[in-house]
């Protein structure tokens, strides 16, 4: 398929309206075959305007004498307003977005096409991330095993081809541990606390089903799971549904591990919000911070009204929970929801920022994103975004990297030239061939220019665990992303400027401790 | 002392009001100053210490099993509960702090005994440390248009201003005192601030005594006057800080607002700020706010918003915003004024001082404005503040309100101000704390009589002798950020307005977070300064080695190398990790024993309890008034260590988990 079949037009004269506190842009407007370009000229600033055509969630055309006015809503709930000259031109350039941006195709995407100068192709992939991992807790612990037993996919799609799993248990329980949980999703281990000899488990939800039917690997697995942690170590289930959702799953095939079949094992149930209510709540809160209208009077009950607030209250306290059992009960703990492949990650990979020193460097938390975030599904990686920024607000010196990097991790989530959060699974991307054909997003992101936009210059490396209080009163609105459209950011860029000059001032002195961690390793 | 039933009682446990399950057993001591609560952990003996003039409310509560509860409220929002192991003893506090808490004559309050030993040389310069004439001089005054009147010499035209006041100079005696006539409280329009950029002033006043059709002359001309002062304006705002249903209601009083039929050139203008009636319920009821126990989200969102606390708080903002813009942007001068003009004007001028001379938002200057627009213009510190016993209807929390402003905008302008967070509460403290004169009595006039600055210390020598702990690392001192006004966002902003915990929950360290980029910027600074000094020293030293070389001497140098100080990176790495209670009602992971799991915070926590970001101000000043029988071994603050008895509670939890 050629792009230039899609395109109606070649270019016409336009202005950008981008928002209240933002200038508008005048010049000529252009579509590509993966691009929308403005050009003010030469003198302006920009001097050229850039928009991926992906980022593209919904297009509106109202014409007018002889012009018109295209309004874009953007994945990122940026919404921006094109007045053009021509009607014809018009319809033209809205056909040509229409078609453009609502390509399914993978392979035909930017990231396939985006030769930047400067980085290579296949540089810092994390190819193997598992791999990578295990050899990191082999030096702990022979308890676990390396599992090729997903090598081509079958057990489950969605999981890599490598999977970290107990020792004493074979590939063929493995198998059957699969077929016992949705999707396929068998328990496998998620991060081993070394200082406590605890693990962190995921999987999706077993199928009981309304017969209530039991999978003997399934509950071997389990049990070797806490055989290998210690004699007599006790293992708790977050299951995050609440117990009625829970015991419904069953209607559909679903359920929750039965208490005689997992002795040891306890369960809790954490209800946090996925899906649906969770992009409900994301777009309620970004309209309530654009909505010039709004009056003081009413303004903390409409924020409490978006909810959003209280998913961070609820995925930071479920993913605390899980990080207090494994560091101060030396238990062993298993996420999952239903699919256990949303919530189930947010609490994962938050647990792991608490307690994991190493997950909080730039180059660990790159990974721990390679990880866990095998798919990722906007509402609830945002919400990961946020609870990070969170912990980084209560701990401003124990993330290595800044708020830039979390936006950053934002933008390219909806819409990026990079292959890194391209496709919903490993399978995909290995079908894809992403990681040979594609940038990954960290070679970008890792290029020298882009550090001081997205390093915390006042990272320490501090050894302890990391706990956040989830009082009201401690979390805030991330101003950062929820108004940055609305709000000028001058003042903070401003100081964050000024941190990094006094950081730097110091560091120039003595050594520069983080640039050795900092490069992911091919 | 006579108030004291019974100077101590031991065996007394002080609760955190966090995890209701950890509390610390103690002894509990009555001074003639302060409570005093000693723990009994050997290692650490954490004090806490609490001035009697900062309790607010106590309240005893029923008696239970383990004995008398007893919540001490107080005024920097500490809350401090005690159980008491007899209901005798706690009677007996009961009542001591009832009376100790309410001073009725002056003498008793704290300033009047607080001795940081410093001699009668070092007093007397500290009082001078700021000196109004000096501000006034800063503004550019006197000039062409204005004069300083001698008006009110001796206090004979009004006993609430000070005697040193700018007035126009067209304004004769005859006309300020005619105008005052007609003024509430004899409270004439004077200048609060002069922009000397475009010559425009702000300045104050009470009502007017305008009933429904009264007029005055004199009043009239002084308004005229004024506006005559400001030659590139042909009018002046005046700009009424009440609703405007307060007003009309003191029409019926024989006082009002100006009626812009009768005075020439002005533009009236209210700007609805509720009075201290309605701010103080609005307080009491955030604080409710903040006390509930684990509150949801929406407990705790909707409760601010029904405190309407953050609300008044944008109105002073708005008015100070519209009085700035009037001044800066339309070259306008504004007359403010409220009822008495004493509590509304006050913030509402020094709201908009500080959107626009950059002077006030450096250290200096923040003190000067609070002497300008607060202590001399008779801001009634005793009766807002409560420092003698008196009518509790008169209370209100008038400048926490305004230092909460100036709170908000460093939230907004992180390099814009010269002084930090901390600056701010060490104020909010000591306005309730009396340990310093700064803040006595309702006027100046009081104070004189008084002789406040012979026999007490002022605060402000105080906190500058202590400035590098209260300066921001962020401060700019250059054009775009410092200079000139403070522009905020056109668009409306309401998330502008935060819940400001440091403040409100300043004692639960827990909810604050946990690393403080303030002190770690600064350390980094002096760090950066220390280096710098030593390389100029090494500079000169080298120099002076060649140039001995030159002389063909030779030099053995027995001066070691300056030292390179211990990385400031691992000591501000004291990161004060206390987990808190995640598991909710469920109790899933009552903690065996709560030291033990803990073990690595606890260590932790030793060493920041040792360097305090933010020291106890009660402790830290107790050190310096040489109350001799508890001298503070480890300054407070901090979390505790989970003591013993609190681990048998989560085990009863956790037997209740596991048969349910």
């Amino acid at each position: 398929m050629e792009f230039s079949e899609l395109i109606r037009t070649g270019q016409a004269q336009a202005e950008l309206l981008r928002g209240p506190e933002m200038p508008p842009l005048r010049g000529t407007l252009c579509v590509t075959g993966h691009h929308l370009l403005l050009s003010p000229g030469p003198q302006a600033t920009p001097d050229l305007w850039l928009l991926l055509l992906r980022s593209v969630d919904s297009i509106e055309k109202r014409v007018a004498g002889d012009a018109g006015t295209i309004t874009l809503r953007c994945k990122d709930l940026r919404v921006l307003q094109l007045d053009i000259e021509g009607v014809e031109a018009t319809l033209d350039i809205a056909r040509s977005i229409e078609a453009l941006s609502s390509l399914e195709s993978v392979i035909t995407s930017f990231p396939f096409f985006y030769r930047p100068k400067g980085l290579r192709l296949g540089e810092a992939w994390h190819f193997h991330p598992p791999e990578r991992y295990y050899k990191r807790i082999a030096r702990e612990t022979r308890a676990w095993r390396l599992s090729e037993a997903n090598e081509d996919f079958s057990l489950c799609p969605s999981y890599p081809r490598a999977v970290i799993v107990p020792r004493a248990v074979d590939d063929d329980a493995l198998a059957r541990s699969a077929r016992f949980r949705q999707g396929g999703r068998f328990p496998v281990l998620s991060y081993y606390h070394a200082p406590r000899g605890t693990v962190l488990l995921r999987s999706s939800q077993p199928l009981t089903g309304r017969q209530k039917l039991r999978c003997a690997e399934d509950e071997e697995l389990l049990r070797a799971v806490l055989a290998e942690a210690r004699p007599g170590a006790r293992g708790f289930i977050v299951d995050t549904r609440s117990a009625q959702a829970a015991k419904q799953a069953r209607m559909t095939g679903g359920g929750t591990e039965a208490k005689a079949a997992y002795p040891g094992w306890k369960r809790l149930h954490r209800p946090l919000e996925r899906g649906r209510p969770l992009q409900e709540s994301f777009v309620r809160l970004m309209e309530a911070c654009g909505d010039p209208e709004q009056s003081m009077d009413r303004w903390l009950s409409r924020l409490d009204g978006c909810r959003w607030l209280s998913h961070v209250k609820e995925a930071l306290s479920t993913a605390c929970l899980a990080a207090q059992g494994m560091e101060w009960e030396g238990a062993c703990i298993l996420v999952h929801g239903a699919e256990g492949t949303d919530s189930t990650l947010l609490v994962t990979s938050l647990a792991q920022l608490i307690l994991d020193p190493l997950s909080r460097t730039m180059a660990g938390f790159q990974e721990l994103i390679e990880r866990e975030w095998i798919q990722h599904e906007a509402p609830i990686f945002l919400l990961f975004l946020d609870c990070v920024w969170q912990l980084g607000r209560q701990f401003p010196l124990s993330l290595e990297f800044g708020e830039g990097m979390l936006l950053a991790l934002f933008d390219h989530s909806y819409a990026s030239p990079f292959g890194t959060f391209l496709c919903n699974s490993e399978k995909e991307r290995c079908l894809c061939e992403v990681r040979t054909r594609t940038h990954s997003l960290w070679s970008g992101l890792n290029q020298p220019k882009e550090q001081r936009k997205l390093r915390n210059p006042l990272y320490v490396p501090n050894p302890l665990a990391i706990w956040p209080s989830v009082e009201p009163q401690s979390l805030r609105l991330w101003q950062g992303l929820f108004l940055r459209w609305t709000h000028p950011p001058e003042p903070s860029e401003v100081a964050w400027e000024k941190v990094w000059q006094i950081a730097t001032d110091q560091k120039t002195e003595g050594s520069q401790p983080t640039d050795s961690a900092s490069e992911p390793q091919p | 002392m006579e108030h004291i039933r019974t100077p101590k009682v031991e065996n007394v446990r002080l609760v955190d009001r966090i995890s209701s399950k950890k509390a610390a057993l103690g002894t509990l001591y009555l001074t003639a100053t302060h409570v005093i609560f000693v723990e009994n952990a050997p290692d650490t003996r954490k004090e806490t210490w609490i001035l009697h003039s900062q309790i607010s409310t106590i309240e005893k509560q029923a008696t239970t099993a383990t004995g008398c509860p007893l919540l001490i409220r107080c005024k920097n929002f500490q809350l401090l509960q005690l159980i008491i192991p007899q209901e005798r003893d706690c009677h007996d506090v009961y009542i001591s702090l009832i009376r100790l808490a309410r001073p009725v004559k002056y003498e008793e309050l704290y300033c009047f005994s607080f001795n940081p030993k410093l001699d009668r040389e070092e007093r007397e310069q500290g009082w001078m440390l700021i000196d109004l004439s000096e501000e006034y001089q800063r503004m550019g005054l006197p000039n062409n248009y204005w004069q300083l009147s001698d008006v009110n010499r001796d206090y004979r035209v009004c006993d609430s201003y000070p005697t040193e006041l700018y007035v126009p100079r067209t304004a004769t005696a005859h006309i300020i005192v005619g105008s005052s006539k007609f003024r509430s409280r004899r409270r004439f329009p004077v200048l609060s601030y002069y922009h000397k950029d475009n010559h425009v002033s702000i300045c104050r006043s009470s009502q007017p005594l305008s009933g429904f059709s009264a007029r005055c002359l004199e009043d009239e001309q002084m308004l005229q006057a004024i506006r005559k002062a400001s030659p590139g304006s042909d009018f002046i705002y005046v700009v009424d800080t009440r609703p405007k249903l307060n007003a009309m209601a003191n029409r019926a009083a024989g006082k009002g607002y100006e009626n812009e039929d009768n005075y020439s050139n002005i533009k009236f203008q209210f700007i609805g700020i509720e009075n201290i009636h309605v701010m103080r319920n609005s307080l009491q009821k955030m604080l409710e706010v903040c006390e509930l126990k684990s509150p949801s989200m929406s407990d705790f969102l909707w409760g601010l918003e029904n405190s309407g606390w953050l609300r008044h708080i944008k109105a002073i903002m708005d008015a100070g915003i519209f009085i700035a813009k009037a001044v800066s942007e339309e070259g306008a001068s504004v007359l403010v004024h409220c009822s008495d003009g004493w509590d509304r004007t006050a913030q509402v001028c020094s709201v908009a001082s500080l959107l626009l001379d950059p002077h006030y938002r450096t250290l200096k200057g923040f003190m000067v404005l609070i002497e300008k627009d607060w202590i001399s213009f008779g801001h009634k510190f005793n009766h807002r503040y409560g420092n003698l016993d008196g009518d509790p209807k008169e209370i209100s929390p008038v400048i926490d309100q305004f230092i909460e402003c100036v709170w908000q905008l460093m939230e907004q302008f992180p390099c814009a101000f010269e002084f930090n967070e901390r600056f701010l509460i060490h104020i909010q403290h000591h306005i309730y704390s009396c340990q310093f004169g700064n803040f006595l009595c309702n006027s100046q006039k009081e104070r004189q009589e008084l002789k406040i600055q012979e026999r007490t210390y002022s605060l402000w020598a105080h906190l500058w002798k202590n400035r590098g702990d209260y300066l921001n690392p962020l401060f700019r001192d250059d054009p775009s950020q410092t200079q000139g006004t403070l522009h905020l966002p056109t668009t409306p902003c309401n998330f502008m307005y935060k819940f400001w915990s440091g403040m409100y929950n300043r004692f639960e360290k827990g909810l604050q977070p946990r690393q403080s980029v303030t002190d770690y910027l600064m350390a980094v600074k002096e760090e950066t300064q220390q280096l710098e000094e030593e390389l100029e020293a090494l500079e000169e030293r080298l120099e002076k080695i060649q140039k001995v070389q030159l002389n063909r001497t030779q030099v053995k140098s027995k001066q070691s190398e300056p030292s390179r100080h211990s990385g400031f990176s691992t000591s501000d790495n004291s990161t004060a990790n206390t987990p808190q209670d995640y598991s909710g009602n469920m109790k899933s992971f009552p903690s065996r024993s709560p030291s033990q799991g803990d073990e690595d915070s606890a260590l932790i926590l030793t060493q920041d309890n040792l360097k305090s970001s933010d020291p106890d101000l009660s402790a830290n000043s107790d050190q310096e008034s040489g109350v001799e029988d508890l001298s503070c071994r480890s300054p407070s603050g901090g979390e505790c260590v989970p003591s013993e008895d609190s681990g048998k509670d989560r085990d009863s939890d956790e037997a209740v988990f596991l048969t349910a």
